[in-house]
């Protein structure tokens, strides 16, 4: 029950997000301020977990593939198909769930504790739109392209975590990088990415916009603002994976 | 003016407001007083709109607000200005940045012209100069004119005030009622202030709604408050030892 008051509140709230905007040159100011802070902010982690992602696949698939009659190249092919279809876009996003979806639902909660939201409304600000519609748009502009920085980060990771290390040469590597490329791999990416931008973003706002109560209700709607995020992250990457493979 | 008809809003099973009829008439401070719990805060979100009420009209002039969709009732908003109990300042913002927000998001007016009216509202309240301050690094009582300049800004005919001397010194909170008060006879607008501060019945309570358990229990203006002899209003008015002896020697009456 309570969850199809849920579902249902979080289907209407999107009329209202998705209302004419009171003046464009506002929203296009938050808007470049959220891509700033949604991009920029999260940049360096995305970069950490990149290389990381990489370069343990790299080496576990060594050590996996080691005394097998598969050739080395293909190291650097698995490397990028896992990226590519799973790893950047999912991996990225999860960790962007906890990072800009926990900071979305406080902000905008805090600002609901705070009555900064009805001081708007009573100034005749439509708050669901002004307050959730820039951070949706700066999502689906940046997360896509985080996702993109994470593919090409992880594949140098899985590169550096291998070459000079002397698992196979350079050569062999971006063979294997070159060899058997599905362009559709990379439209699943996307497909992905902007699926996962719109659930971290929706999801959080949402859990921030309703809060009622104190503190300890704010830090609720943080942490089940990551949870959700996170279990419809999950839940999308397969249902994407089986309509776009199947 | 506003006119309010049989308002009653529950809660759950709590009925809160139960049947209030009132009229806040417009160029007066309309006071609605009462303890705590009496429903004060209630009645002051429904009047601005964030409340539905569970039966009643409210009547801007001649318009049942209550009939009105969100998107209409955002219409005339821009015609509403409201002091929050706790300012409502967006702390990341510089003071000329809060109070330029209305003019930002509602008029098609230059900078150069919208700093002219955010310097303006700013010397109504005798705070010119605190543009580029953060709400962080001014006083209580600074804080609440900043409230009221943004709450100006856009010319309002209707000013709410929710507690607006709260956590304020008496001197503070008597400033504070002086420029509410004459924002209210110069621009001649309706004024609603939920206040449960004495000082401000006494001062500036041309048209007081006193509230009891939901209900409207006395209404009349600060001269009508002594004569009175409504049971429910002395002992809301006159609650401390200190005010009752104050009556009394007032009255004449040997305690």
């Amino acid at each position: 029950m309570n969850f199809l008051f849920h579902l249902g509140r979080y289907v209407s709230w999107h009329g209202q997000i998705f209302s004419k905007p009171e003046n464009w040159k506002m929203y296009y100011k938050e808007t470049i301020r959220q891509l700033y802070d949604i991009g920029i902010g999260s940049l360096s982690i995305v970069l950490i977990i990149s290389i990381f992602i990489g370069a343990v696949t790299a080496v576990q698939f060594f050590y996996q593939m080691d005394g097998t009659m598969i050739p080395p190249y293909y190291i650097g092919y698995i490397v990028r198909d896992m990226t590519i279809i799973e790893l950047a876009p999912t991996f990225t996003c999860l960790v962007l769930a906890g990072k800009v979806g926990s900071n979305m639902a406080s902000e905008i909660g805090g600002m609901r504790q705070k009555e900064h939201i009805d001081a708007m409304e009573i100034m005749g600000v439509n708050t669901a739109a002004y307050l959730v519609l820039p951070k949706l748009l700066a999502s689906l502009i940046i997360i896509p392209i985080l996702v993109s920085v994470s593919a090409l980060v992880s594949n140098a990771g899985g590169y550096l975590a291998s070459v000079p290390s002397g698992l196979f040469t350079s050569g062999e590597y971006i063979r294997g990088l070159r060899s058997f490329f599905i362009p559709s791999h990379v439209t699943m990416m996307y497909v992905k990415a902007f699926s996962f931008a719109y659930i971290i973003t929706s999801v959080s706002c949402y859990q921030g916009y309703h809060v009622k109560g104190g503190s300890v209700e704010l830090g609720k709607a943080s942490t089940q603002a990551v949870v959700y995020s996170s279990i419809l992250i999950l839940i999308a990457d397969y249902i994407i994976a089986v309509l776009l493979t199947g | 003016m506003i006119r309010v008809q049989n308002i009653k809003k529950s809660f759950d099973d709590t009925q809160v407001l139960k049947g209030i009829d009132f009229t806040f008439e417009t160029g007066k401070t309309n006071l609605i007083i009462g303890r705590s719990g009496a429903g004060k805060t209630v009645l002051l979100k429904i009047l601005v709109g964030l409340f539905k009420p569970t039966e009643g009209h409210v009547f801007y002039h001649d318009l049942d607000v209550c009939c009105l969709s969100k998107n209409d009732l955002r219409e005339i908003r821009n015609d509403v200005g409201m002091l929050f109990q706790g300012n409502a300042l967006f702390d990341s913002l510089t003071i000329e940045e809060n109070i330029r927000f209305p003019l930002d998001m509602f008029t098609r007016k230059t900078l150069k012209e919208k700093r002219a009216k955010v310097d303006e509202c700013l010397e109504r309240v005798s705070l010119a100069g605190i543009n580029n301050k953060f709400p962080s690094e001014i006083s209580g009582g600074m804080q609440k004119r900043v409230g009221i300049a943004r709450a100006i800004v856009l010319n309002p005919k209707y000013l709410f005030c929710d507690e607006p001397n709260s956590g304020l010194d008496p001197k503070t909170a008597i400033t504070i009622d002086a420029l509410i008060k004459q924002i209210t006879t110069d621009n001649n607008i309706t004024t609603v202030i939920n206040t449960h501060d004495m000082n401000s019945v006494m001062e500036i309570g041309e048209n007081i709604c006193l509230l009891h358990q939901g209900k409207l229990a006395w209404q009349g203006n600060k001269s009508e408050v002594l004569e009175s002899t409504n049971e429910t209003l002395h002992n809301f008015i006159f609650a401390s030892p200190f005010l009752k002896r104050l009556k009394d020697r007032a009255l004449g009456i040997k305690s």
